[in-house]
């Protein structure tokens, strides 16, 4: 590849950045905000839930079973589970060790990355993720569904909340900032993409009964998920209508979940990354990012549900995914690789 | 009630706070006074948060043989070990002494061995030891060091005379707990610290940072020191972060390096960046899959050719572990007066080689009351305490030892000196070791203090992390008490 041609440089050494390291700031970075996002979409929905407690079974799959499929999970989960109901998909997506994708796998790989890289980051970000870790390998699944699942999502957003506040304050502007921006406004667009993908169906050309009580309390509910009920209030001034709280989450330029809002960081936080200062972009990461951005600026909401918004969404996690894989590519000298077992039995044997 | 008992007894060890019952050492009388006023509940709860800070900032170690990769704390004792000054200046000295020596029998050795020639060592020893790299011999490291950092063993026997167990010139590991105990205790007893005047620790990895970049191939202003670490799974994996933090300089695995021309880059996001300095925490074995063991994943193909060409530095330098090997261990004292003409500050514990012939009877004909080790193994693996061990135990190292008396030596066994330590919900005497930390840059440097390591178990001499030990704050003073 191309990288591996660079010249040597020597640089001073506070600014030089191994790749590895910046890998699992990345890594770190998402993980957390997965987890935050997951405990978001998974509270909401059980407290819309219990304010309509008129769904039957079926009604109750659908739910369940939209959410699973927004997330991509539900091919894993029907291997494990028989039924999608509320017990069995929050305790698949918050809890299951099972799940890669699960509140307590994020935590734990987020922590694994930071314990890799526990000399790069400050002391107050670690403990604040060591902290998380330590609560959840510190207890049973019975005991906190025994505690109530409020709790636990209240403490992982919580956690979340802390953890981004003091990177803010305590992390230096430097590279690896750049690459933990990135990580961050990348995951949490994707999340929205998926938090709005669960609804889409109520979208439809065709859908009859807009406006109804439960549509209204569902749009409230997605609203919600992205913390953009209030916001959305803000902006409007208006009671809430299916299209204009989906033309809110894409395309608001000040919320800071809206999708139009992440690609805007993640453009700015790549280009810093890959040194793109030119009008033209040079890589392809690059010029990927500035695609998805030109369309963001000029398509309107009417050409999003014309085109399906469904299509349009999976089309930009596409991307995003894309974006993600091209800029690791371009920053590391080689596959991202976990430690193989022979690693860790020599690493042991020192 | 508060927590020193009355009937707290010294049982004819060497206790380091009580000179009988009843009289405290001059050094120990102000913590023995707030000993007296501190209440069981008081001194449980500074302990839970002690404890609570360790697990909080990752203060842990890795247990091996258990599925789950479990991260322990270190047990850490309340009740710190106090040295008066006169008596650590003298640790000081037999140090500084021993490992000059040390350092000059390694130059030695790789190159004219004139200790083999004038046959104050025996050739066949040095020559058989496990770590003696046959394939350093004439390379000359730079500035002649080639144990920059050393981690020695000393004990006290039953009259508090301090003697020297293990000499540790690979990577010694551990310097870490003593800056968190350090950093725990000011927290845990603010107070009794500041009026007793403790030499402070925290000047050690400034130190460490000026004695690498001494090293550097080059000169320069800024070398590019990293430190080379097996990775996360490794158990000392803490520690490699938490000097590195301190330094602040990379932390790299063997896949972040790569060597080019003679030469060790880095892989970093704007491209290779060339290393001049290595504080590697690898063993010599893995190093370098073309020269040592061809299976090693965690080391840099090529590393040795760049070292040989001068174009990075390692610390320690390659084939220090020759004089880990406890048979040669025997000889350090012979070396000191050999190299340095000096009688021994410190002595070593009194040694049976299995490899002499009057030596191995001796061994085979009263091992049930000598401490019997393998001369290569560490981490208290490997050896038999006699005068604890079953007439089986005895019998089977009998064999080994007639098997492959080269790998075998024997000690007397040592009754070490006892700390009061906090257990099972009482102050008892319990068995002590110190590991001071000893760095050698363009001067020798031992930071005043050290791990003191504590056998948790009643009446165990086995003081290592594995094995149920624990660890104390080591407090040397300014003064005398």
């Amino acid at each position: 590849m191309a990288q591996n041609e660079k010249q040597p440089i020597s640089r001073p050494q506070a600014t030089v950045m191994l790749s590895r390291v910046a890998h699992s700031l990345y890594w770190m970075s998402r993980y957390i905000e997965r987890a935050e996002n997951t405990a978001r979409l998974l509270e909401v929905n059980q407290q819309f839930l219990l304010d309509f407690q008129g769904f039957d079974d079926t009604g109750l799959k659908e739910h369940w079973g939209s959410i699973l499929a927004s997330a991509e999970d539900d091919v894993l989960f029907k291997t494990i589970y028989d039924v999608a109901d509320s017990h069995n998909v929050t305790d698949f997506m918050s809890l299951d060790p099972r799940n890669p994708n699960s509140i307590l796998s994020c935590i734990f790989a987020a922590r694994e990355n930071a314990r890799m890289i526990r000399d790069q980051i400050s002391i107050e970000m670690w403990e604040t993720i060591n902290e998380l870790y330590l609560f959840l390998k510190g207890r049973e699944r019975s005991e906190i569904w025994a505690r109530g699942p409020y709790e636990f999502f209240e403490d992982i957003k919580r956690h979340s909340h802390l953890f981004q506040g003091l990177t803010e304050s305590t992390f230096s502007r430097t590279e690896g900032w750049e690459f933990i921006q990135f990580g961050k406004f990348i995951e949490r667009a994707d999340k929205t993409t998926r938090i709005l993908d669960v609804k889409y169906h109520i979208l439809l050309p065709d859908a009859s009964d807009v406006g109804g009580a439960v549509d209204t309390a569902q749009w409230q509910a997605v609203l919600r998920s992205a913390s953009a009920l209030e916001a959305y209030h803000r902006f409007y001034v208006h009671e809430i209508l299916p299209w204009k709280a989906a033309e809110f989450i894409i395309f608001s330029e000040t919320f800071p979940r809206s999708l139009y809002y992440c690609v805007t960081r993640v453009d700015e936080f790549l280009c810093r990354i890959l040194a793109e200062t030119g009008p033209r972009r040079r890589t392809a990461a690059a010029r990927a990012s500035k695609r998805l951005l030109s369309d963001l600026q000029s398509l309107a909401i009417d050409d999003v549900l014309n085109k399906g918004l469904h299509e349009f969404l999976v089309e930009i996690q596409k991307s995003l995914d894309h974006i993600g894989d091209e800029v690791v590519e371009t920053t590391m000298f080689y596959k991202a690789e976990i430690s193989s077992e022979e690693q860790q039995q020599q690493q042991q044997q020192q | 009630m508060p927590i020193i008992n009355p009937s707290y007894a010294t049982d004819n060890f060497f206790d380091e706070m009580m000179a009988s019952k009843g009289q405290v050492r001059p050094h120990y009388n102000r913590l023995h006074q707030r000993l007296g006023t501190l209440t069981e509940d008081d001194f449980n709860k500074r302990r839970a948060a002690v404890d609570l800070a360790f697990l909080r900032r990752g203060v842990t170690f890795t247990v091996y043989n258990d599925s789950e990769g479990t991260e322990r704390i270190f047990p850490f004792d309340l009740i710190p070990r106090i040295i008066p000054s006169a008596e650590w200046a003298r640790i000081e000295a037999g140090l500084i002494q021993r490992i000059t020596a040390l350092n000059l029998f390694l130059h030695d050795i790789y190159h004219e061995q004139k200790i083999l020639k004038d046959k104050v060592l025996p050739a066949v020893q040095i020559l058989t030891a496990k770590h003696f790299r046959r394939e350093f011999m004439n390379f000359s490291v730079p500035k002649n060091i080639y144990i920059h950092i050393c981690g020695t063993d000393l004990i006290r026997d039953h009259n508090g005379q301090y003697l020297v167990l293990e000499d540790n010139l690979r990577c010694p590991s551990g310097v870490s707990y003593m800056l968190e105990n350090r950093a725990a205790m000011r927290r845990a007893f603010p107070n009794v610290f500041q009026s007793y005047g403790v030499q402070p620790v925290e000047g050690y990895s400034d130190q460490l940072l000026k004695d690498l970049r001494y090293i550097a191939p080059k000169g320069g202003s800024k070398p590019n020191v990293v430190l080379l670490t097996p990775g996360v799974y490794n158990s000392a994996y803490f520690e490699h972060t938490f000097l590195a933090r301190q330094m602040g300089i990379p932390i790299v695995e063997g896949r972040d390096l790569i060597v080019k021309s003679s030469k060790v880059y880095m892989r970093t996001t704007a491209g290779l960046v060339q290393v001049d300095v290595i504080y590697r925490r690898i063993d010599d074995d893995f190093l370098d899959p073309y020269v040592f063991r061809s299976d090693s994943v965690l080391g840099v193909p090529g590393l040795v050719s760049a070292c040989r060409a001068g174009n990075v530095s390692l610390a320690n330098a390659i084939g220090t572990g020759v004089a880990d090997d406890k048979v040669i261990y025997a000889f350090v004292p012979k070396m000191i007066k050999y190299y340095l003409d000096q009688d021994p500050i410190l002595a070593n514990v009194n040694t049976y080689l299995a490899s002499d012939p009057t030596e191995r009877k001796f061994i085979l004909e009263n091992m049930e009351k000598l401490v019997v080790k393998s001369a290569n193994e560490a981490g208290g693996y490997g050896m038999l305490i006699g005068p604890a061990s079953t007439k089986a135990e005895v019998a089977d190292f009998r064999n080994k030892v007639a098997e492959n008396p080269r790998n075998f030596i024997a000690q007397d066994p040592i009754m070490l000196s006892r700390s009061p330590t906090w257990c099972d919900g009482k102050l008892e005497g319990r068995h002590i070791d110190l590991r001071p930390y000893i760095l050698y840059g363009e001067k020798v440097t031992v930071t005043p203090g050290g791990l003191t390591r504590v056998a948790l178990r009643k009446g165990s001499l086995v003081v290592n992390s594995s094995q149920g030990g624990g660890s104390k704050d080591t407090w040397v003073l300014k003064g005398e008490s």
